[in-house]
């Protein structure tokens, strides 16, 4: 009996010390911990969305699977169209414009110029303001009777009444699109600024050497050694701008008539305010499709190794 | 907890009687008697809108310390924006943990009214000493036959007009009809102070003024058997004299959310808008000249009255329930019960300079009213609504129809000129037929 005793407890240690040394048990066993958390907070609220978007659940009701039913009701309401339409226009023209603007000021940042540090500084500033405070700083420039754009303008002369900003619906989409912009560039021009600093200066040197124009070093040193970071910022832009809320929520509620309503809006607006969280997660849902469709274009688009390493392609 | 007894609530509820009677506040009418025992080591969280009013906020909170010093029981009181306590309490109903006390408004409670705690007792102890319930706060409170809710006032809107802006354009008063009412707003355009009604996403103020329109031509979103209706030629009628009330506004108000025309009535920018008294309050008590100015070159008016031939305003009623989930149900009933007698609410509604009316007859008698004649047209909100989604019942689909501003944009569709006001009615109830028909 004793012998038995002694022989399993050598083999339980021998057994603790081959899971001890494999690196996949360990490995597996480390990564327990993230997949908890990934588990917890993302799969779970993931699933529960979905779930919910198949469901005539209301608040405080679990509902009852519906399937399709709330994206069928969904393709035939106007209000929904509107908002995809806005949702989509609102994220193009914002991520093509801070892109470009972020661009610009990340290669103008990496120059030598003068307080460079501070200049940096401020740049970031429109980011580090939290964004309810931005967005009514925003709806008072915008205001229709108090706006300070509209103040100047009749000051100088170039206009004779204030412009209806945030009362009409093309003027309202820009008005959106612009606090976004301005928000947003920051992101954008930063992280381009530290992937420019990871470029060797001793290439731009040798095409200075070989006759290259700045135009020809930006384009075949600067842009395809930079394409991996912009593949990266631009998808948390474009991720960011499609699923805003803040600032629509604060400057506009929606309005006018739903010309600035985004999809994470409408979705809060029908899932809480009005109580159908079935139809909200649905809303919630929808977004899914265009998100993975810019994350698939930013990694398949953008990650062109061929075009990456100065190829025409 | 320690000090508190059965005989000290009973010991209270006499003492505040007395007092009331004495005040010659309440009209001494046959009431239930209240016997309650709050659990023992009881403490209690309360969720309840932001105060728009100084001494709204200032009197809830001495009150709330008063009881805790007779009773022992601890309460802590947290404040969110009207239109943020909403989401909590959605969360806090579909998690069954929160606050054991929401001051929440319109028909919210109707989301949950299986997972409140019944207020039966309670509403009708204070219904029988207090005069009663207006019957717009009784359909508020109640669901079936039993109170989830207990009303705790109207956020009455009336119209606010500066005394100068119409005299000069030949009014004595606010017309009470609508062709008088469409007359003045339309002599104030081209004034440095014309009339201006939010038409944005204002829940308070366009929901407010839309509904009115909407309800006093006959119009109305359901029946009362829920059928949706809104599509008809009530409606178009109302549409159709809301753009021509627009026609008159200041630039903007598409955009306008509920501070906007507090804001361009404080700049002296507009001459009449649809408001709670808070305007009034803010430039009565501001120490700036200007502001002073205005709050005594401006007076209040009911809403005019339609072809319907009666009062169908539109306001934020606020309502107190307490969850299943509360570990202190019968603390919480007590909380609301010392906060509703005469002693603490009379303190609170004269603090709150009338921004709330009553929802218990026996309150209109309160001084504020009349100390200030300016406050009066706010005095009987309660008896000049209806509810929401007149004429159906109050649920999922009435505060969905609102929370999703069907009306409101219908009006601003037909406003604007977008949609005619026939196609306007008929896009709004094909929206509100998808809640009504869930």
């Amino acid at each position: 009996m004793a012998v038995e005793t002694h022989n399993s407890d050598r083999l339980a240690a021998r057994t603790g010390r081959r899971l001890r040394d494999n690196r996949d048990w360990l490995g597996a066993l480390f990564m327990l911990p993230a997949a908890a958390i990934l588990l917890v907070f993302l799969a779970y609220p993931l699933g529960l969305g979905f779930w919910l978007g198949l469901t005539d659940a209301k608040i405080g009701e679990a509902g009852h699977f519906i399937g399709w039913g709330n994206f069928v009701s969904l393709a035939h309401d106007a209000v929904f169209w509107l908002v995809v339409f806005n949702t989509t226009f609102y994220t193009v023209v914002a991520s093509v414009v801070k892109f470009a603007l972020g661009l610009y000021l990340a290669v103008l940042l990496n120059e030598r110029l003068p307080f460079k540090s501070l200049l940096r500084a401020f740049v970031l500033l429109p980011f580090v303001v939290p964004t309810v405070l931005s967005a009514i700083a925003f709806w008072w420039i915008y205001d229709s009777q108090f706006s300070i754009i509209s103040w100047m303008l009749i000051r100088l002369g170039l206009i004779h009444r204030y412009i209806d900003f945030l009362g009409e619906p093309w003027n309202a989409r820009w008005a959106v699109i612009a606090a976004n912009i301005w928000r947003g560039i920051p992101f954008v021009a930063i992280t381009l600024l530290a992937g420019l600093q990871t470029i060797s200066p001793s290439l731009y040197e040798a095409a200075t050497l070989d006759g290259a124009t700045a135009w020809q070093r930006f384009r075949h040193i600067t842009l395809p050694l930079l394409t991996p970071i912009i593949a990266v910022v631009m998808t948390f832009s474009v991720l960011l701008t499609f699923t805003d809320f803040q600032l629509i929520y604060t400057i506009t509620g929606g309005g006018p008539i739903n010309a600035t309503h985004l999809m994470a809006t409408l979705s809060f607006q029908r899932a809480i305010t009005g109580g159908y969280l079935g139809e909200g997660a649905a809303i919630a849902d929808a977004m899914v499709p265009f998100l993975l469709a810019a994350i698939l274009f930013s990694y398949f688009g953008l990650q062109r190794r061929r075009w990456q390493q100065g190829s025409a392609d | 907890m320690s000090d508190f007894s059965r005989r000290d609530v009973l010991k209270a509820g006499v003492a505040t009687t007395a007092a009331a009677v004495g005040a010659g506040l309440m009209p001494g009418t046959a009431q239930a008697a209240w016997t309650n025992q709050p659990e023992p080591n009881a403490s209690l969280r309360v969720l309840r809108w932001k105060q728009f009013v100084e001494g709204d906020i200032a009197s809830f909170t001495a009150s709330t310390k008063k009881f805790t010093e007779k009773t022992g029981i601890k309460v802590r009181v947290d404040t969110e924006s009207w239109e943020d306590v909403r989401p909590k309490a959605a969360v806090a109903a579909n998690v069954g943990a929160g606050p054991d006390i929401i001051i929440d408004t319109n028909d919210d409670p109707f989301k949950f009214p299986e997972k409140l705690v019944d207020l039966s007792d309670l509403a009708d102890y204070l219904g029988g000493k207090y005069g009663g319930w207006y019957d717009t706060c009784r359909a508020y409170g109640t669901h079936g036959n039993r109170w989830i809710a207990l009303p705790q006032g109207v956020n009455v809107s009336c119209i606010n007009y500066r005394i100068s802006a119409i005299k000069k354009a030949g009014f004595e008063k606010i017309p009470e009809d609508l062709p008088g009412f469409l007359a003045l707003c339309q002599k104030l355009k081209g004034t440095a102070t014309p009339a201006g009604f939010a038409l944005g996403h204002a829940s308070g103020d366009a929901n407010n003024w839309t509904h009115w329109c909407l309800w006093t031509h006959g119009g109305m979103v359901v029946d009362p058997k829920s059928n949706v209706v809104l599509d008809s030629p009530e409606t178009v009628a109302s549409l159709e004299y809301a753009k021509q009330l627009a026609d008159t506004f200041v630039p903007g108000t598409l955009s306008w959310l509920d501070p906007s025309n507090n804001k361009a009535f404080l700049a002296g920018e507009l001459g009449l808008t649809g408001n709670g008294i808070s305007i009034y309050t803010v430039a009565k008590n501001s120490p700036d000249p200007a502001l002073k100015a205005i709050a005594a070159d401006m007076d209040h008016a009911r809403y005019p009255i339609g072809p319907v031939k009666k009062f169908t305003e539109q306001n934020l009623t606020l309502s107190a329930y307490v969850f299943k989930y509360s570990k202190y149900p019968r603390a919480a009933k007590e909380y609301l019960r010392f906060m509703w007698e005469a002693d603490q609410y009379d303190d609170w509604l004269q603090s709150s300079n009338g921004y709330i009316s009553q929802p218990l007859k026996a309150y209109a008698k309160n001084p504020v009213w009349t100390a200030d004649p300016k406050t009066t047209p706010f005095r009987d909100g309660a008896d000049r609504i209806l509810v929401n989604g007149y004429a159906g019942p109050l649920g999922y689909a009435s505060a969905a129809v609102m929370g999703d501003f069907i009306v409101v944009d219908m009006f601003a569709e037909a406003c604007s000129g977008t949609q005619t006001p026939k196609a306007a009615a008929s896009r709004a109830a094909e929206r509100a037929k998808r809640y009504y028909q869930v």
